[in-house]
């Protein structure tokens, strides 16, 4: 595949707190700002904005406060007139549409890499709601080749982005890292490592690739620069990117009249994000012991499997199919 | 009660309760509770009453650890003997009648024994909790159920310390019994911590049928651990915490921590180690829980308990 050019990326964000309760991206944000205060503008080598997306739910050590803001990014919510009766987070995605956008136009920030846990076993996860953006597509392979303490995956959604509305749709390039497992309102340092490396990687990664646009005043600098573009720049190799892409999601049993739940998941799925469920495989063990099986024909992979938040969305996991990607070589564009 | 050389004669345990949703947000004990409401064939013994009880019903709607206050520090002689006043927050109303329903606490006619059923984020496996270090009954009960689960070992914590120990909910009771499994995050439910809690109530009931039914039970030891200190996270001048669980320390429930050991890392990767003079065993390392409580994990030490031979006494 043939060279691509693709814009620097001059902006980038680090959100935490989106859900007030997923407490690894709030300290990767607080421990961020303590270092842009100790070190200003210099402590990453590209401009990094740091956001508490849900600064009312963190201090209530909640998910959200009236509704789940990781919902309210779609065009039609962020466009909606404002009353009194707006939920607050209604109110705030529309604030940081603003800070961050406006969703869609040449304005938006380029990346926005949104901080997220989840109680599934997961590992370190990379979610965009597009399959097609090869900005996106390479910091999950570099991620991927760079990270070996856990397993790096890559989950697309595929869905046009004014139905998109999740925070990082309102950059041009945005993605969350979810890394589990992890309850609610704990914070494992162990997981905290894993996200702060992806953080760091991806600011690595951006700067790496912008590296090729540096224009300095000094002349002398500017002939030796050019020189350099015109012999190397950052090529990022292209190749195949696996990933996982969202089919559907499966609800718990429930009885008929209460809706309760009757079952739990099977001891034998519990903590298998992304294995293969082939048609026999045990879903579920009922409180009265029989086994659910997974009864379609087509092999699918499961993942965010027994995921606390879910359980009020009625979804029990999702399933996913697993699919190769290919991203091209890239460079910077020169200006 | 009386005793002949060497056995102690106890009162019949009678009426017994089981309590889920103490903390709206630990799934076993509800789920427990609930289908046992629905059905309760599974703990019907002879020689019995057992209730099952959701105690914090607001809080279990709402799937969070309580409304106002925490119910299971409810429980104090103040919030039980005070006024019942409009403005009372939700969990002491709730306590004041729970005390009614199986108190009063501290009289003959509270309930024999209640079962307090709590999860934990912390990887504590299954343990059970007691309040004291010389209720014989509860000793043999504890004794019989860490027999029958073997080689599932089940832990037991004894909180008996005079600062740190706490009123909980099931202090109406005679004998207060806490069974608390995990790891389980809040909100969720696994398959195996729920049939782990299941299984202890199991051989719980069955010892109590037994004891009821006048069988003895020998002289026997139970390995305790016993509260020893709180130890809180680093925290900055406005509270909030600078450092976690260090990765050694984490998941390491019950495991000998010694001087030198690493115990906190910092958020830009120091590692704070553990000064303490003694071998301690720690628990409830990283409870969600307990951030608000000002605490990172709880320090205990092993101790053997005796407990003489028990029968229930003769009419």
């Amino acid at each position: 595949m043939a060279l691509v050019f693709l814009p620097a990326l001059a902006r980038m964000a680090v959100t935490g707190g989106t859900h007030g309760n997923e407490m690894s991206g709030v300290y990767v944000v607080q421990e961020m700002e303590r270092q842009r205060k100790e070190k200003g503008e210099g402590a990453w080598p590209i401009p990094v904005t740091t956001v508490l997306s849900n600064p009312r739910a963190v201090k209530e050590c909640r998910r959200y406060v009236e509704t789940d803001m990781n919902r309210c990014f779609n065009t039609d919510t962020l466009s909606s007139p404002i009353t009194d009766s707006s939920p607050y987070e209604v109110r705030r995605a529309q604030e940081l549409n603003k800070l961050m956008g406006p969703k869609g136009s040449k304005d938006a920030i380029d990346l926005i890499c949104d901080l997220h846990n989840t109680t599934s076993n997961m590992g370190l996860t990379l979610i965009h709601y597009t399959s097609s953006d090869w900005v996106t597509l390479h910091i999950c392979k570099y991620l991927q080749t760079k990270i070996t303490k856990v397993p790096v995956r890559v989950l697309v959604l595929d869905i046009p982005i004014s139905d998109a509305y999740s925070l990082e749709s309102v950059s041009k390039h945005g993605f969350s890292i979810e890394v589990g497992p992890q309850p609610q309102g704990v914070v494992r340092a162990d997981i905290y490592m894993i996200m702060k490396e992806a953080v760091d990687l991806t600011i690595d990664w951006i700067h790496k690739f912008n590296s090729g646009t540096v224009r300095p005043k000094q002349m002398w600098l500017k002939c030796v620069l050019f020189l350099n573009m015109l012999f190397s720049g950052t090529v990022f190799e292209g190749g195949d990117v696996e990933a996982f892409e969202f089919i559907k999601s499966v609800d718990y049993p429930r009885d008929p009249e209460t809706r309760t739940l009757t079952a739990a998941i099977h001891p034998q799925l519990q903590d298998r994000d992304f294995c293969l469920l082939k048609q026999g495989d045990p879903l579920f063990l009922s409180f009265s012991g029989e086994t659910v099986k997974y009864k379609e024909k087509e092999p699918l992979h499961p993942f965010f499997i027994n995921e606390a938040a879910y359980y009020e969305k009625g979804i029990a996991f999702h399933l996913g199919k697993k699919m190769m990607l290919t991203v091209p070589k890239v460079q910077v564009q020169k200006d | 009660m009386s005793s002949r050389i060497g056995i102690s004669c106890l009162q019949e345990a009678k009426r017994v309760a089981i309590f889920g949703g103490t903390h709206g947000n630990e799934m076993s004990g509800i789920t427990l509770v609930n289908m046992w409401t629905q059905n309760s064939a599974e703990i019907e013994r002879n020689g019995l009453v057992v209730k099952p009880f959701i105690s914090n019903p607001r809080a279990v709607e709402k799937c969070t650890r309580y409304i106002d206050t925490d119910l299971n520090r409810a429980f104090t002689p103040e919030n039980l003997s005070t006024p019942e006043v409009e403005g009372l927050p939700y969990e002491v109303q709730r306590a004041k009648e729970i005390n009614r329903m199986f108190g009063p606490k501290g009289s003959s006619n509270a309930y024999d024994v209640i079962f307090d059923l709590h999860n934990t984020t912390s990887n504590m496996g299954s343990t059970l909790i007691l309040e004291s270090s010389t209720d014989l009954f509860n000793l043999q009960m504890v004794h019989y159920i860490k027999k029958a689960m073997a080689p599932h070992t089940c832990s037991v914590l004894l909180n008996e310390h005079p600062q740190l120990k706490y009123s909980t909910t099931r202090s109406v009771a005679k004998h207060p019994i806490g069974l608390e499994v995990g790891p389980q995050p809040q909100g969720v439910l696994r398959s195996n911590v729920f049939e782990s809690m299941r299984t202890i109530l199991k051989h719980a009931l069955d010892f109590l049928e037994l004891f009821n039914s006048g069988v003895e039970f020998p002289p026997c030891t139970v390995d305790v651990f016993r509260v020893q200190e709180r130890m809180d996270y680093p925290r900055d001048t406005n509270g909030n915490i600078t450092a976690m669980v260090h990765p050694h320390l984490q998941d390491c429930d019950w495991e000998p921590l010694n001087r030198g050991d690493p115990m906190f890392l910092t958020f830009d990767g120091r590692t704070i180690l553990y000064e303490g003079a003694n071998t301690v065993y720690p628990t409830f390392i990283n409870e969600a829980a307990y951030y608000e409580k000002q605490q990172a994990f709880m320090t205990t030490c092993r101790e053997i308990l005796a407990a003489n031979a028990i029968r229930k006494a003769f009419k």
